[in-house]
């Protein structure tokens, strides 16, 4: 099964169209492994109070800008010059979908230090920092599930991913309650409170997008689309 | 993901006495295990009812138990590697095999339920009702008008000269190439550029009234320009004419038909909506072929 799917892209007549689909997939998850980085520095440098850390997720995420106009380019070439057709044509496209995701997800992880660096300032919040640990594994490893099935086109850890994103909405919604109740407590916190709330939300939005990734892997593999569909549906399709 | 899948449940279109009886197993072939047809061969709207159809080259089998419905104004492009037996397949449809002595068609081939393979048929007629368009443009050494006018005339279509003058500016008209030759109709048609002179050659097949027009690799000998405006002119002859084409362009596959054939090594692998042989294929076969993986 390994085997087969590591050249899936890589048997065309054209050795030439076998590396721009080999080097469109190694860019983006080089892109993906830079994301997932950033993320990962933006919830260390919040947990740990550290502001220089922060400073870097934000200057880091031009590059990350970067690579997305980078990645687009790379596929809108390939369009134009390959005509892809069938799953060459549904990665092609997907890519060009799911880098505007890790993009975003860049974004977020950009916001966390923004908040970061804020809470630096103020003094740390009372709470909510476990529950920032907590759902930002929880969503960081989902990103790493995402890109993980990606690489291995694995639909059916994909369609898990998606599954996984609905119990980050359940915990994002415990988290924000507890906090409107501490909140409501003591009102002397609040903004400190507002942020952590806020890198809460960023984080839900990451788990969306590793989502978002995973429903498009499942189109590159499967060829049908996931997006809009009850998780039934998707199940079904993955396991056709 | 997609694997060979096989046989499929013909779809539910299918009125069951049009059903193929043989090639119910699975063959297997230099390694690649074929099954039925998979996809959606069938019409209930059908033009040609093809079924069973088997062609041999003296003992060469070229063409292998094909079953198929090509519908009323539809434009089915028959795709495949050279050799596959996607031309040998198109001849059938209005008998040019025949003039092959050692070519032999057996099955079941029917132009509106009528099998067209009865020895007392008329080819001549046949092939007025199914015009063909070859790869290279082939007109006849004589002017424009008279290349045009050629089959009306033997086909005794026109009573009188004014009436094959109509016959000609429709059918000019209707190739869109009017505005470029009506001020010289008399010269020859050999002296008129390869696109011009293939959009002639699409007048000439289409002035006798066909009801399906094959073509075979119309524009394989075009520049891009002369091939978009054929294209331009396939969807436009669609409203009112069956069309079915051969072409080695797989983009052109794409942008004119309503439905894809795809052929290998005889068999015919898949049959389905256009937008879905080029987006998810059914067949591995089809998979590797459209996206460039053998051909």
């Amino acid at each position: 099964m390994t085997k087969k799917t590591e050249d899936v892209y890589g048997d065309h007549i054209s050795h030439q169209f076998n590396d721009d689909l080999a080097d469109l997939k190694a860019n983006f998850l080089e892109m993906g492994g830079m994301v997932e980085q950033q993320l990962n520095s933006a919830i260390i440098a919040l947990m740990e109070n550290d502001g220089e850390l922060a400073d870097e997720v934000r200057a880091k995420d031009k590059e990350v800008d970067r690579m997305e106009v980078e990645i687009d380019e790379e596929a809108t070439r390939i369009i134009a010059k390959r005509q892809p057709a069938a799953r060459d044509l549904r990665l092609v496209i997907s890519v060009i979908k799911m880098v505007a995701d890790l993009e975003r997800v860049g974004d977020e992880a950009k916001k966390i230090a923004k908040f970061a660096i804020g809470l630096v300032e103020e003094g740390q919040a009372p709470r909510g920092y476990i529950e920032v640990r907590h759902i930002g594994q929880h969503v960081g490893s989902m990103l790493r599930d995402a890109l993980d099935a990606f690489a291995r086109l694995d639909s059916e850890q994909a369609l898990r991913i998606m599954k996984e994103d609905k119990r980050v909405d359940e915990e994002y919604q415990a988290a924000t309650r507890s906090l409107i109740t501490f909140m409501m407590e003591d009102t002397r916190n609040i903004s400190r409170c507002m942020a952590v709330m806020w890198v809460l939300r960023a984080l839900e939005r990451v788990g969306d997008h590793a989502c978002n990734l995973a429903e498009n892997v499942i189109f590159m593999v499967k060829g049908e689309d996931v997006r809009h569909t009850p998780v039934e549906e998707a199940e079904r399709i993955v396991g056709r | 993901m997609t694997n060979l899948k096989h046989p499929i449940t013909a779809s539910a279109e299918v009125k069951s006495e049009s059903k193929p009886t043989v090639d119910q197993e699975v063959r297997t072939e230099e390694g690649i295990a074929y099954g039925k047809t998979v996809g959606k061969p069938y019409s209930d709207n059908a033009k040609f009812t093809l079924r069973d159809v088997n062609v041999f080259y003296s003992d060469v089998q070229a063409i292998k138990n094909i079953s198929l419905d090509i519908a009323k104004n539809e434009v089915i492009s028959f795709i495949g590697p050279s050799g596959c037996g996607k031309s040998t397949f198109l001849r059938c449809l209005n008998r040019m095999n025949d003039s092959i002595d050692i070519c032999s068609v057996q099955g079941r081939l029917e132009l509106d339920g009528v099998d067209i393979y009865q020895s007392k048929r008329d080819v001549v007629e046949l092939r007025a009702r199914v015009g063909m368009v070859f790869q290279k443009p082939n007109p006849f050494p004589k002017s424009i008008y008279d290349n045009v006018a050629y089959g009306p005339r033997i086909h005794g279509l026109a009573n009188r000269k004014s009436e094959l003058d109509d016959i000609v500016e429709s059918s000019l008209k209707k190739a869109g190439l009017w505005k470029e030759v009506k001020d010289r109709l008399a010269t020859p048609g050999t002296g008129l550029s390869g696109g011009q002179q293939q959009r002639l050659c699409i007048a000439r097949a289409i002035a006798v009234s066909p009801e399906v027009v094959l073509m075979d690799e119309p524009c394989s000998a075009l520049d891009p320009i002369a091939t978009a405006r054929i294209e331009e002119l396939i969807s436009e002859l669609s409203q009112s004419y069956t069309i079915v084409i051969v072409t080695h362009s797989m983009q052109q596959a794409a942008r004119v038909s309503h439905r894809t054939a795809y052929f290998h090594l005889g068999h015919l692998v898949e049959v389905n909506d256009t937008d879905k042989v080029f987006t998810t294929p059914e067949h591995e076969l089809t998979e590797s072929y459209i996206t460039g993986r053998f051909g």
